[in-house]
């Protein structure tokens, strides 16, 4: 919630400044920024591989302040969130964080996003998307309240192999035996902080939630701390690049939130997007439940797969076809990258029944723009198991001192 | 997966005994199923229903005629063996005037008397609005069909309704498409000239609605009412010996005698839900019942929202549950009267009818613009029956009931009804007064049910007389919701059967039927 009214002529800036904004803006060499949520951010602070190998190698701060949070509480908070995604709430322990999806009535997704759980009746969801409609019409006949939270709280992941470290020397003793999915509440010379194991790049990492009134002190703070260990500002491309490494999905790019499609089909549900992990038909009832089972026994009709696409040209928006004449159209790809950690030529692609399974072979229509001559290959490409990149340091307690 | 316990006594348990739920209980009954109806009230009937509201004077409480309940229906069920009889039947409409020159409706000579013209017109637009209504009574008979399935019986209805729309004609085919969004102060200003007669069937069209005659889709609802009293067949506009209770009763009777139980003084706290499948009910008393099938005469808000609960629902679905719009606007006056009122230049005949105070369709959009910020209309439309001149028993030995369906009363005045019901009752015995001069002087007791007040002895969500408007958007295959539309639910065994559900309102029992037909085709 704002705490003070608008200032009268803030509609001649009409992105805000995250509380780290100073310092972004600051260390940024290439004006290249990014409106995200309502908010001016960094696409890319020097260039994409330099702050891409840290993220792999050293340690990276991201300001993910834009990032949409609510603060869900009250007595019928846990029936209520049971009820809302797919996943089931009540075995979320307090102190743990969730990745959760949910759904329309007709079972397709609407966004995804993290629930933290701070007690039996508080909880917090981090979304991509405003979601206060949605979430409210939910409530009704639920005794729950549910708040924004978004500008009361600044967010800072700190993320790479040496992250646990830094984060020590910084000041969060005992950081080391947070375990993944796992929150902690930290004071840092008197400021309030909690951290999570949590992140985007599927890599050893943490995000730290704050007051934006210590969001500069703790940025320089920890940027001594790190320097190091090889401490970098990253911007949104790299994020990007280590997310499709780690087979992250990313909402309006892998898939379109059910609310917002308007063409009939292009809507997506969470079987099609390979999370059915994340769908408990167990649990009590609740959104698109019925819609999702019904598929279920259907059986999807399409799925998003990794892909290993042949050469080293990513495979852009690349069109999918059965066989190398590009007769028979079978999909497309939504994320296409050159891995540089992998040294694989990968992608996230929707591909339709049956050519999804594992090691079926589909062939990828890239096009190539060479000094403004366009070239067309028709490539290979593998259906292969995601992620294509998970270290196994992303999930050790404690992680290597270093 | 069967989720009832192997020991659920009944098939279906049946929320609610009114008509609906009643006609419902009793098609079951007589198709072989085990049906237990829980009735809430210690009578049954719900908004058709008699009862004393003056030491020895009885009355309709909710709705006070008969004339909407199909012929075919009242014979399936062998009402008349069950105990109903009419007091009255093809009962007269007259239009009242304060001038004491009142128009009896639909009588070529009256109208002839008043304008020439009009009267030229009357037969031509009474046989128009007679075959639109035939169109539509194909339609209230049957279940709605769902949109986007690939199913056999969904395409054939809507196939029917196409050729059915073909078949009126060229001519009739362009007339209709082009009035039946319209309001029906156009469509009889446009027809005719007599204030009286405009004004009249400009209240039949807004009758238990929350619309004035300026209201697009009120030649909707005029033409559904004449569909209706259409398909009831010879007996037309009919009271009941007894009241409306009695139709109640003898459906009760004939649900009994087919085998079903009634209980009342049952009120349902909640639906019973396990493994996505409704099955059975828990009472307000803590009694909890087994049934491999609920269905709800509730109206949609109650059964989704109150009785089943959210949890069980999608949000959407809730969203569009929570939308349908159900706030009544009808309230009901009755008066004990010393002896029979005399309305002027209204002869025996006509008193023992319908009495409109309708004057002109200003005057009813005038009533409605009241109701509009959440006032009661000052000068108010009514439908008057006097019913002891057709039926004395309702009353002690030569006194008189007075019914009278007033519009506008809104749900919630600003300040509540606490502080307005003295002046609202002033008001309408104010019109009563105006009509029928010196009536005031009868008056040995009256009662007067607001919106408000017919929620808390019916149930009715908003006190609304059809559970819900009657409106585009709340009708046919989209009544009360996508996604309940067709007497399913989205809860697997779980049913409505009431007004929620097409036809909508009005005494028809047809809903309660097409439910009961529902559940027999589904288990068969």
């Amino acid at each position: 919630m704002r705490a003070e009214p608008l200032p009268l002529h803030h509609f001649r800036k009409p992105l805000l400044e995250t509380p780290f904004d100073a310092r972004t803006r600051a260390l940024q060499q290439n004006d290249q920024f990014v409106a995200w949520a309502g908010y001016t951010t960094v696409d890319v602070f020097t260039s994409v591989e330099q702050e891409y190998f840290a993220i792999r190698n050293a340690v990276t701060l991201y300001d993910l302040t834009p990032m949409v949070k609510y603060r869900v509480s009250g007595p019928d908070a846990e029936r209520y969130l049971n009820r809302l995604v797919t996943r089931d709430v009540r075995r979320l322990k307090v102190g743990r964080v969730s990745y959760v999806v949910w759904c329309n009535d007709s079972g397709h997704i609407i966004d995804d996003g993290t629930v933290f759980r701070f007690g039996a009746q508080d909880f917090r969801v981090c979304t991509a998307e405003r979601q206060l409609d949605w979430f409210s019409d939910s409530a009704l006949g639920f005794d729950v309240e549910i708040e924004e939270v978004t500008e009361a709280i600044a967010a800072l992941a700190v993320q790479g192999p040496t992250s646990c470290c830094v984060l020590k020397r910084f000041g969060l003793s005992g950081i080391e035996r947070l375990k993944p999915f796992e929150l902690g509440e930290f004071v840092v010379r008197g400021r309030p902080l909690l951290a999570s194991r949590t992140g985007f790049t599927g890599d050893l990492g943490y995000e730290l939630w704050m007051r934006p009134a210590d969001a500069l002190t703790a940025w320089d703070e920890l940027m001594a701390a790190g320097q190091s260990r090889g401490i970098r500002a990253i911007g949104s491309q790299a994020l990007n690049l280590a997310r499709i490494e780690a087979g992250f999905l990313l909402p309006n790019v892998d898939f379109v939130s059910a609310e917002h499609t308007v063409r009939v089909g292009r809507d997506r549900s969470p079987l099609e997007l390979g999370l059915g992990w994340l769908v408990d038909f167990d649990k009590p009832h609740f959104n698109g439940r019925r819609a999702l089972l019904a598929e279920r026994q259907r059986g999807p009709r399409r799925q998003l797969v990794g892909l290993d696409v042949g050469g080293n040209k990513p495979a852009h928006h690349a069109l999918l076809y059965a066989d190398a004449g590009g007769r028979r159209e079978v999909g497309s790809v939504t994320s296409a990258a050159w891995s540089p950690t992998c040294k694989r030529n990968i992608a996230l692609a929707m591909v339709e029944a049956p050519c999804f399974a594992p090691g079926h072979a589909v062939w990828a229509d890239i096009y190539l723009n060479r000094e403004l001559v366009w070239e067309r290959r028709m490539v290979r490409a593998q259906v292969v198991e995601r992620p294509f990149f998970a270290p196994e340091r992303r999930r050790l307690t404690p992680p290597a001192d270093r | 997966m069967s989720a009832a316990a192997p020991s659920s006594p009944h098939d279906v348990i049946v929320i609610g005994a009114g008509h609906n739920g009643l006609v419902c209980a009793a098609t079951l009954a007589r198709a072989g199923r085990s049906v237990l109806v829980l009735e809430a009230a210690e009578r049954v009937g719900g908004l058709a229903v008699t009862r004393e509201f003056a030491p020895g004077f009885r009355v309709s409480a909710g709705a006070h005629l008969l004339h909407q309940m199909p012929a075919a229906l009242i014979a399936e069920l062998g009402l008349p063996e069950h105990g109903l009889r009419l007091a009255g039947r093809a009962l007269p409409s007259t239009a009242l005037s304060e001038d004491g020159r009142p128009l009896a409706l639909g009588e070529r000579a009256a109208l002839d008397a008043c304008s020439a013209a009009d009267a030229r017109a009357w037969p031509a637009f009474e046989a128009r609005l007679g075959r639109f209504a035939g169109l539509l009574q194909g339609l209230l008979a049957l279940p709605p069909p769902r949109l986007g399935t690939a199913s056999w019986s969904d395409r054939r209805a809507l196939g029917t309704l196409a050729l059915r729309l073909r078949l009126l004609g060229r001519r009739d085919m362009r007339e209709f498409l082009r009035i039946i969004g319209m309001n029906a102060y156009d469509l009889l200003d446009d027809e005719f000239g007599t204030p009286l007669l405009k004004g009249a069937l400009g209240l039949d069209a807004v009758l238990g609605t929350n619309f004035g005659p300026r209201a697009p889709g009120t030649v909707l609802t005029l033409l559904y009412r004449l569909a209706a009293t259409r398909a009831a067949g010879s007996a037309a506009l009919a009271q009941p010996v007894g009241g409306m209770g009695a139709v109640s009763e003898a459906l009760a009777n004939a649900a009994r005698h087919a085998g079903a139980t009634i209980r009342t003084g049952a009120a349902v706290k909640r639906i019973e839900v396990s493994n996505d499948r409704a099955s059975g009910v828990v009472l307000e008393s803590g009694e909890t019942l087994g049934a491999r099938r609920v269905i709800s005469n509730a109206d949609a808000r109650t059964t989704f929202l109150r009785l089943l609960g959210p949890e069980h629902l999608d949000t959407g679905f809730v969203r569009r549950v929570d939308h349908y719009r159900s706030r009544g606007l009808a309230a009901k006056f009755h008066l004990a009267l010393e002896r029979a009122p005399v309305f002027t230049g209204v002869g025996r005949h006509a008193l023992g009818g319908r009495l409109l105070v309708a004057p002109s369709l200003d005057y009813v959009e005038r009533a409605w613009n009241h109701s509009k910020y959440g006032e009661w209309s000052r000068a108010p439309a009514l439908e008057i029956t006097v019913p002891t001149l057709n039926d004395p028993a309702l009353a002690p030995a030569g006194r008189h009931v007075l019914s009278a369906i007033v519009q506008y009363a809104p749900y919630a005045p600003e300040g509540g009804w606490a502080g307005e019901r003295a002046g609202f009752a002033a008001a309408i015995r104010a019109v009563l007064e105006a009509h029928a001069p010196g009536i005031g002087a009868l008056i040995l007791a009256e009662e007067l049910l607001t919106p408000a007040d017919l929620e808390r002895e019916f149930g009715a969500t908003g006190g609304h007389w059809h559970h819900g408007e009657l409106a585009f958007d709340q009708f046919y295959m989209v009544r009360p919701v996508p996604g309940a539309a067709q007497h399913q639910t989205p809860v697997a065994g779980l049913y409505l059967c009431g007004a929620s559900c097409h036809p909508g309102g009005g005494v028809m029992g047809i809903a309660g039927r097409n439910a009961a037909r529902r559940v027999l085709a589904e288990a068969a």
